[in-house]
């Protein structure tokens, strides 16, 4: 008895192989049936509140309520109800959350496509609609499936630089993830009972995802489910290691801030962006050209040369450099003046307020960027001008740049030129 | 009483509610969401979950099929390296085939150069593993294909034959 693959003509069952999706006898696969859906969809279902709750706390993370210069998104009304201030504490926070939120992103990958290839014969259903119910389920399933695709594809993308998307990512993955996870509520609400009855039972139902005219297993549900997970775990193992310093990261081997460091030495650590891709010129930043001028809403105007700022009292703090695209560092050591301290220059004495911080930088959606009290206030939020011991270098913002403890990396502005302090 | 044959049933009345909420959210977002390019973003949109179920989906099954067709029953030793190794593809396609070369080495003074080699590494070391394994339950079965166990013949000390 010869049988073909997964689609191939079945001559055991003496007719041809039917030739329209539409027909059920089309999709053959033995793979397909409720219990695999099931498991694949509540692996998605814990997977993506994970993704969701990250993304909202991401969001958070940078104050887009405090000042306009830090929202992206200023039309979102109700979408930010839940805003907060950003803590400091604990310092790691922003680098740990979005680690999860990228680096598990990527490992779902093939969970969601094995998901998607195994109710894929659902989309062929005739007729399109039993009743307004289903009807509207339907239309639902496209912003489903679509939103879960634009939000991955959205992601992976940003991640690897490669802006072909139309518009901004911050307004994209945001606007978009609402959308998604409005539908992805529905049909998680809708499909969760028959999902547990489907697993909690030893035999499971007949659907219409179980092919009527299954063509040879070639390989079992159980060994499928392994694929899924391996390529997940093979994700995985390649990209988590991009969020730790020596050789952890030399094991993500395709991840975007994986393999060696971009340099050696005490500055060698993992940059965002240089300062040749900011356009900073190497004459602004010299110790005659460059000044740092404070500023107090309240009128009290300060400028300070590199060596003025090396008088003041310096502090030290050992903090990551952690980024939205899913990447952070290791503690590093920073040296340099305390926030506060800066804000006392101006007559912030004791309380100080916000501070609204501008870059050198030419390029960047973040060249200026602004920081909440509790921010400035925190005792180890510098203006650092060494770490790990030397000056800093061009690329990690020299002559000075902010470093905020649990603060987005693109909030701890490089090559910083003027700070203005007072409640935004 | 007969039920008049075109109207279609309307359903459970829940459902109705619960998708018409879900569509009230999508849509104060997605009003939001397609401010700008409005065009361009729909089609992003709703081109993805096109492109998925009417283009990856046909074509990776073909794919399939036509592995299937040509190395049973050894499918699963060239199937499972290769959708690995086609799946780091999917995913770090910009960095594998250099096309963010000059962002990503101005941005992050970092190069491109090693992804292409260390994804034919991934491959290669896929592949390698699923032809050892292949080998080694070859051995196990005497001779016989391991897709295809035959019968075990073990020594006395319980090593394979």
């Amino acid at each position: 008895m010869v049988r073909d693959g997964l689609f191939g003509p079945s001559p055991a069952y003496g007719r041809p192989m039917a030739r329209s999706p539409f027909s059920p006898s089309f999709w053959r696969s033995p793979l397909r049936g409720p219990w695999l859906t099931s498991v694949l969809g509540v692996v998605l279902l814990g997977g993506i509140t994970v993704l969701f709750v990250t993304g909202l706390v991401s969001y958070a993370a940078y104050n887009p309520n405090l000042a306009p210069v830090n929202d992206k998104t200023p039309d979102k009304g109700i979408l930010g109800f839940y805003l907060f201030s950003w803590p400091t504490d604990p310092h790691w926070l922003y680098r740990l959350n979005q680690g999860i939120h990228v680096t598990l992103g990527i490992t779902l990958i093939p969970v969601l496509l094995a998901k998607l290839w195994s109710v894929v014969p659902r989309l062929f259903t005739l007729p399109p609609a039993r009743s307004l119910a289903h009807a509207l389920e339907r239309i639902s399933l496209l912003l489903l499936v679509g939103g879960a695709l634009f939000e991955f594809v959205t992601g992976v993308l940003n991640i690897q630089l490669d802006y072909i998307f139309p518009g901004s990512f911050y307004t994209l993955h945001f606007y978009g993830a609402w959308v998604f996870i409005a539908a992805f509520i529905a049909h998680a609400v809708l499909k969760m009972p028959m999902a547990w009855r489907n697993l909690r039972q030893l035999r499971e139902e007949k659907n219409d995802l179980v092919p009527p005219d299954p063509a040879e297993p070639t390989v079992s549900r159980r060994g499928a489910l392994w694929f899924v997970g391996g390529g997940s775990l093979l994700l995985f193992a390649t990209t988590v290691g991009q969020n730790f310093d020596g050789p952890l990261r030399r094991t993500a081997l395709l991840a975007p801030h994986g393999g060696a460091e971009p340099g050696s030495g005490p500055g060698g650590f993992q940059i965002n962006k240089t300062a040749a891709y900011a356009g900073i010129r190497a004459a602004e930043t010299d110790e005659e050209a460059w000044r740092l001028v404070v500023e107090g809403r309240n009128g009290r105007t300060v400028r300070l040369s590199r060596t003025d700022l090396l008088a003041m009292p310096l502090h030290s703090a050992a903090l990551p450099i952690a980024c939205v695209e899913g990447w952070s560092t290791s503690d590093q050591w920073w040296r340099g003046v305390r926030l506060r301290d800066l804000a006392a220059l101006v007559g912030y004495d004791g309380d100080p307020p916000d501070v609204l911080v501008e870059s050198l930088q030419r390029r960047g959606a973040f060249r200026r960027a602004a920081l909440r009290a509790n921010q400035v206030a925190d005792s180890h939020s510098l203006l650092a001008l060494f770490v790990n011991g030397e000056d800093l270098t061009p690329d990690h913002g020299y002559p000075a740049r902010i470093i905020v403890p649990a603060a987005p990396g693109v909030l701890n502005t490089k090559w910083v030129a003027r700070m203005t302090f007072g409640d935004l | 009483m007969r039920r008049r044959p075109w109207l279609i049933p309307v359903g459970s009345p829940l459902q109705i509610l619960l998708l018409l909420c879900s569509f009230a959210l999508a849509g104060y977002a997605g009003v939001r969401l397609l401010e700008g390019d409005w065009f361009q973003i729909a089609l992003w949109f709703v081109g993805a979950a096109i492109v998925h179920d009417l283009v990856l989906v046909p074509v990776y099954g073909a794919a399939d099929r036509a592995l299937v067709r040509g190395c049973r029953p050894h499918v699963s030793y060239v199937r499972v390296p290769a959708a690995l190794s086609l799946l780091l593809l999917l995913v770090w396609y910009p960095l594998i085939t250099g096309r963010v070369a000059d962002r990503y080495s101005s941005g992050t003074g970092l190069s491109t150069d090693g992804f292409l080699a260390r994804w034919l590494l991934i491959t290669a070391v896929l592949f390698g593993g699923s032809a050892v394994v292949f080998l080694v339950g070859r051995r196990r079965s005497g001779g016989g294909s391991p897709g295809t166990p035959a019968p075990r013949t073990r020594s006395v000390d319980g090593r394979d034959l």
